[in-house]
C-alpha cells in the first residue's frame, strides 16, 4: 500500500523545517501543504485543534503534532538513516538539549531581538550563557549527532538559518562575535550539508519578514 | 545491581519527582531517594543539573539524567525487562508524547498558579478556565487512548498516565483549599474513574503525598513567594 505523507508548514517557520530536513534525510516522499498563519486552513484547524499551529505531519490520514514529537515519530516509523543515538543515555541527552533549545535558547534569542534597554541587556547575557552551554555540548564533534546530522542538529538547526538574519535585522552580535567558534563552525557545516542547503528559505525574504515581526513587537512594547 | 546504583534527587511533594519514582516502581527498580533542600541546593544537585538546578535528577551508574519526561523515557528504554511505559505503536507513542508536552507547557503553569494562591485570595477565572479546558481535553482523549483499559496506557499505567497522574495531588489541594471541583463525575467521568485506578495502582499508591501535607508544603512556598516579591 502506498504511504501517504503530508506536511503542513509555512515557507519560513523553523519548526516545520526540522521535519522537512528529517523527511529528506530519510528519503521519504511527501506532499507539502503551505499554510498562511494569518488565514489558517480548515484542515489545519481540524488536525491541530489544540494548538492550531504548524507543523502537522499527516501519515496515512493520521495527524502527528509538535515538531519534536514528529521527529521521534519519523525516527520510529522509518528506520533508515537513524537520527537518534541507540544508547539510552545519549538519547536522553539529545532529548534534554532539544527541550533546552525550545524552552530556553530560542526564547532568549527572541527576547534579545525584541526587547530594549535594560531588558535587552539582560536577555543578551542570558543568550551568551545559553550559547556557551550549546558550544560545550558539541564536544569537538562536527555535528551534535557525531559524524552525521542527527536529531539534535535538526533541533538546533534554526540557529544556522535564523541567527544571522536576526543579527542583521537588529544589529546585535550573538554568534557573529566569534565567541563561540565550535558553534559557528557547526552552523557552517550544517548549512553546507546538501540536504539542508536545498531547503533553506530565501534569506532576503527572511530578512523582510523578521524585520517586520521585530518592528511589530518593539512598537507594541507591551509586556507579554 | 546495588541499590545505590540508582538514585533520585528529589523531594516528596514534587509532581515531577513522582513521575521518576513511579516509572522506577513500574520496572521494580530499587533506588535511593535523596531528599533535596530546594533553598540551599546540594553540591550534588548543582553538579548533576547545572543548567536548571532542579529536581528530579536520576543518577544511574553515576550519570545524571534531567527533566522528568526525559527521565521516564530513559527508564523505559534501559529496563526493558519490566512492563513497557510507552506504547509500542509509534502513533500511540506520538499521542502520549503530545499530551504530556501539552500538560507541561500549557496546562501545568495554570495549575501551579492556583496551587500557589493562598486560601482566601482570588483565583482568576481565566486561570481556572485554562485548568478546566485541559481536563476537558484529556477527558475526551481518554477513550481514544485507553483501548478499553483503565488507563491512558491501556491495561497498565503508561507514559501519559504518569505525566498527568503526578498532578492529581495538586488538583486535590486546589479543590480543598479553594473549595472547587475540578474532577467532576458529571463533567469528567472518565478522569474520575481513571484517577481512582491510578492512585490505587501498586506503582503509585505509596508515593502519592497526602493532600494535607501538600497543603502545608504549598503554604510554606506561598509565604516564601510573598516575602520575596522579586522571585
Amino acid at each position: 500500500m502506498a504511504e501517504e505523507v503530508k506536511l503542513f508548514r509555512t515557507w519560513s517557520s523553523p519548526f516545520p523545517l526540522r521535519i522537512v530536513w528529517a523527511l529528506k534525510l530519510k528519503g521519504i516522499e511527501y506532499e507539502t501543504i503551505l499554510e498562511d498563519l494569518q488565514n489558517k486552513s480548515s484542515l489545519l484547524l481540524q488536525y491541530n485543534p489544540v494548538h492550531k499551529k504548524v507543523p502537522v505531519l499527516l501519515h496515512n490520514g493520521k495527524p502527528i503534532l509538535e515538531s519534536l514529537v514528529i521527529l521521534e515519530y519519523i525516527e520510529e516509523t522509518w528506520k533508515q538513516h537513524p537520527l537518534l543515538p541507540e544508547d539510552p543515555f545519549e538519547k536522553a541527552t539529545a532529548r534534554f538539549w532539544a527541550r533546552f533549545n525550545d524552552e530556553e535558547l530560542l526564547p532568549s534569542i527572541w527576547n534579545a531581538s525584541t526587547k530594549q534597554g535594560k531588558e535587552q541587556e539582560e536577555a543578551i547575557v542570558q543568550v551568551e550563557e545559553n550559547l556557551k552551554y550549546v558550544e560545550e555540548e558539541l564536544k569537538g564533534n562536527v555535528f551534535f549527532g557525531g559524524e552525521t546530522i542527527g536529531y539534535l542538529d535538526l533541533a538546533f538547526g534554526w540557529l544556522a538559518n535564523l541567527v544571522s538574519v536576526l543579527e542583521e535585522v537588529t544589529g546585535l552580535s550573538l554568534t557573529a562575535s566569534g565567541k563561540f567558534p565550535l558553534l559557528s563552525a557547526w552552523m557552517q557545516n550544517f548549512s553546507d550539508a546538501p540536504v539542508i542547503k536545498e531547503c533553506w528559505p530565501p534569506r532576503d525574504k527572511l530578512i523582510i519578514r523578521y524585520q517586520a515581526m521585530i518592528e511589530k513587537y518593539t512598537a507594541v512594547a507591551a509586556p507579554k | 545491581m546495588s541499590t545505590t546504583e540508582v538514585k533520585v534527587l528529589g523531594s516528596t511533594g514534587s509532581p515531577f519527582v513522582m513521575r521518576a519514582v513511579i516509572a522506577l516502581n513500574i520496572k521494580s527498580v530499587d533506588y535511593e531517594l535523596l531528599e533535596q533542600n530546594l533553598v540551599v541546593k546540594s553540591e550534588l544537585l548543582l553538579k548533576s543539573n547545572p543548567i536548571y538546578k532542579k529536581i528530579p535528577v536520576l543518577i544511574h551508574a553515576d550519570k545524571p539524567i534531567c527533566e522528568s519526561l526525559v527521565i521516564v523515557q530513559y527508564i523505559d528504554e534501559v529496563w526493558t525487562c519490566g512492563p513497557s511505559i510507552l506504547p509500542s505503536d509509534p502513533y500511540d507513542r506520538a499521542i502520549a508524547r503530545f499530551w504530556a508536552a501539552y500538560l507541561d507547557d500549557k496546562w501545568f503553569p495554570s495549575v501551579r498558579v492556583i496551587v500557589l494562591t493562598a486560601e482566601g485570595d482570588e483565583v482568576k477565572k481565566e486561570t481556572l478556565q485554562q485548568v478546566a479546558t485541559g481536563l476537558e481535553l484529556l477527558e475526551d482523549a481518554f477513550p481514544k487512548c485507553n483501548k478499553d483499559g483503565n488507563f491512558f496506557g491501556g491495561e497498565r499505567i503508561g507514559y501519559l498516565d504518569i505525566a498527568l497522574g503526578c498532578f492529581l495531588p495538586c488538583l486535590r489541594v486546589i479543590e480543598k483549599v479553594h473549595n472547587l471541583k475540578l474532577l467532576d463525575e458529571a463533567k469528567t467521568p472518565n478522569l474520575c474513574k481513571w484517577a481512582e485506578s491510578f492512585c490505587s495502582d501498586a506503582a503509585v499508591k505509596d508515593v502519592i503525598p497526602e493532600t494535607d501535607k501538600l497543603i502545608e508544603f504549598a503554604k510554606v512556598l506561598i509565604a516564601k513567594i510573598k516575602a520575596r516579591p522579586s522571585n
